[in-house]
């Protein structure tokens, strides 16, 4: 017997419960918010799926030669034609063919680099950051040593010892480009470590290789692929620049990079033929970082300036 | 702050100490070397020769010391290739390394801190985001695809500037701005968070309260604080262009000893591309030695790391 009687308006919104952000969809709200990182998305997307369907899109095969048609400017030229919309290369080779092929070799390098490179660097980084006092300084005298040397020379030099070719490239970079993932996983596990969490699984007796595992890398995670996403633009570049420099991936492929430099003898006459793989490489590079930029932003909102 | 000095010094030390390790490996990699030395025609005797008169035939602990000591007195032996020292070719060359860095140091500075500045006092406005997406766009452009870009606007179609070579101080603006522009991004993004930390503390509000104008409060009194940090970056950017460089001069066919190291891998003139190795990380170290001080001198918070 109650004096107020509830509305069946009142009844209702009580038996609602309140709106519950689940952490997975607030992540999703502020991705869906976040101009950068749609459009970076957008392209890597588009750039992917080209890259995966090249062989059913592409409209010739990239390796065919055909001397009678060389150096045929794209469509948009005034000798361009429909056959051939990107043109042709100085063998007679079709561009668009050779430019999406390209973009798997680029994505292909990229991930595999950001494989071997992260699990080096994500090792030594929480090794660092977990156990602190001598591993710690032994690790971060290595990164030191590792950013002293002239990057691009010492991975010119390797790639010439190792033999030029894909997969010598994916090897000396991804034994190259460890040292910003071990700097921000030591940084980022430091700052864990010292969780009540941590502090309750080493009482419950967990191992350390299972703490690390478990309870650490987990936590980690978000700067671990924010760092994974820029540092796969930074191995394509690299790539493009040892193919462009002679001592990356070899012809036939069609390599960004090479293409480039295989256009340059002409690029005075016909600025296309740099300008087209440019191009691709510009947008690829972009979509990804503004992809890890905007990663940076949703997953870590308060450190955003 | 002696023996924060003294403790740095130790570490560079012990850094080159490992650089010169595996510059030296390097070169054991690079094939035998009394073949190299002795040449294709030279006969089994010849080759034996050789490996007893330079001391070859010794444990490699010993032709370690006595290369390193060699080495620290600036004599990095012959060139396979050109019969000389090295260390005469690489002094031919260095100036024209040296003056390119210095100059894409000074295009990069010019452009970048004005515009962090910029963008940190016009935080949040359409200058800000501007400033911020002209970074990201920046960082995507590969520094062979720049440079091509700008010969083919600026030397082929405008005629203002030369194509390639180093005859005179003209040769020298296309390259610096294709390699200054790398160094853009980092260098603009840490003067404005250098500047917004500055602008939101105490001592700038009380310089406000006085009624200084805007522009004195600014440049004489915040920028003096936000520029530190910019000057340990500064440094380091130095190192990464002297040894990116070897990408421009490819591009702009300046004979630099990024060059003279890329033709020393191509022909596989080993003690060339050690030497090259070695001197660009050392330099480096000292450059970050140099800055790590002159940061400590500036801000004493920085002498407990």
């Amino acid at each position: 017997m109650t004096d107020i009687a509830p509305s069946a308006a009142d009844a209702a919104a009580l038996d609602t419960p309140p709106p519950r952000r689940s952490p997975g969809l607030a992540l999703l709200r502020r991705s869906l918010r976040h101009g950068g990182l749609l459009v970076g998305g957008g392209i890597l997307f588009i750039i992917v799926a080209m890259a995966l369907a090249a062989p059913l899109i592409a409209p010739h095969d990239p390796y065919a030669q055909d001397l009678s048609r060389r150096m045929i400017p794209p469509v948009w030229q005034v000798k361009g034609n429909w056959d051939y919309i990107l043109g042709t290369d100085k063998l007679g080779r079709d561009y668009l063919s050779r430019l999406l092929y390209g973009a798997r070799i680029s994505l292909l390098i990229g991930t595999v680099t950001v494989l071997i490179s992260g699990t080096i660097g994500t090792l030594m980084g929480v090794c660092a950051g977990y156990f602190g006092g001598k591993v710690d300084a032994v690790l971060s005298y290595i990164v030191t040593t590792r950013l002293a040397l002239p990057v691009v020379l010492v991975a010119l030099a390797s790639a010439a010892l190792v033999g030029s070719s894909l997969h010598g490239v994916i090897i000396v970079l991804g034994l190259l480009l460890w040292d910003r993932f071990a700097v921000v996983t030591r940084s980022a596990t430091q700052q864990v470590a010292g969780g009540d969490y941590i502090a309750a699984a080493k009482a419950i007796g967990c191992s350390t290789p299972r703490l690390i595992l478990s309870e650490i890398l987990p936590n980690i995670l978000n700067p671990l692929i924010v760092v994974a996403t820029l540092e796969m633009a930074h191995a394509i570049l690299l790539e493009a620049a040892l193919s462009f420099l002679g001592l990356g991936v070899q012809p036939p492929l069609p390599s960004w990079g090479l293409m480039i430099a295989e256009g340059k003898q002409y690029m005075f006459f016909s600025p296309w033929v740099i300008a087209i793989p440019a191009v691709a490489l510009v947008f690829l590079v972009l979509a990804i970082n503004l992809l890890g930029d905007g990663l940076r932003d949703v997953t870590a909102p308060e450190n955003r300036n | 702050m002696l023996a924060f000095t003294l403790r740095r010094l130790v570490v560079a030390l012990s850094v080159a100490l490992t650089v010169s390790l595996i510059a030296f490996v390097l070169l054991h990699l690079s094939g035998d070397l009394a073949t190299s030395i002795a040449g294709p025609e030279a006969s089994p005797a010849q080759v034996a020769q050789v490996r007893q008169e330079y001391g070859l035939d010794r444990p490699l602990t010993v032709q370690y010391l006595d290369w390193l000591w060699r080495a620290v007195h600036l004599d990095f032996g012959n060139s396979f290739y050109f019969r000389t020292t090295v260390a005469s070719i690489i002094a031919e060359r260095m100036p024209v390394t040296m003056t390119l860095g210095a100059i894409s140091l000074m295009i990069s500075l010019v452009i970048a801190v004005p515009l962090g500045i910029i963008a940190a006092v016009f935080k949040g406005t359409l200058i800000d985001r501007l400033a911020l997406t002209f970074c990201v766009l920046g960082q995507a452009i590969p520094t062979f695809c720049l440079g091509l870009g700008l010969i083919i606007v600026f030397a082929v179609n405008l005629r203002w500037l030369p194509v390639s070579g180093t005859a005179g101080w003209m040769n020298y603006i296309l390259p610096s701005v294709a390699l200054g522009w790398y160094a853009v991004p980092a260098v603009m993004r840490l003067s404005r968070n250098g500047m917004l930390e500055v602008l939101s503390a105490d001592y700038i509000r009380t310089a406000r309260a006085k009624g200084l104008s805007p522009a004195v409060v600014v440049l004489k009194h915040a920028l003096r604080n936000a520029i530190i940090p910019v000057v340990a970056l500064a440094a380091v950017q130095f190192g990464f262009m002297l040894g990116g460089s070897i990408v421009v001069e490819a591009v702009f066919s300046m004979h630099g000893v990024g060059h003279l190291a890329w033709e020393a891998i191509a022909r596989n003139d080993f003690p060339v591309v050690q030497a090259v190795v070695l001197i660009l990380a050392a330099i480096y170290i000292t450059l970050t030695f140099v800055a790590d001080v002159i940061n400590a001198l500036l801000d004493p918070r920085m002498r407990v790391a």
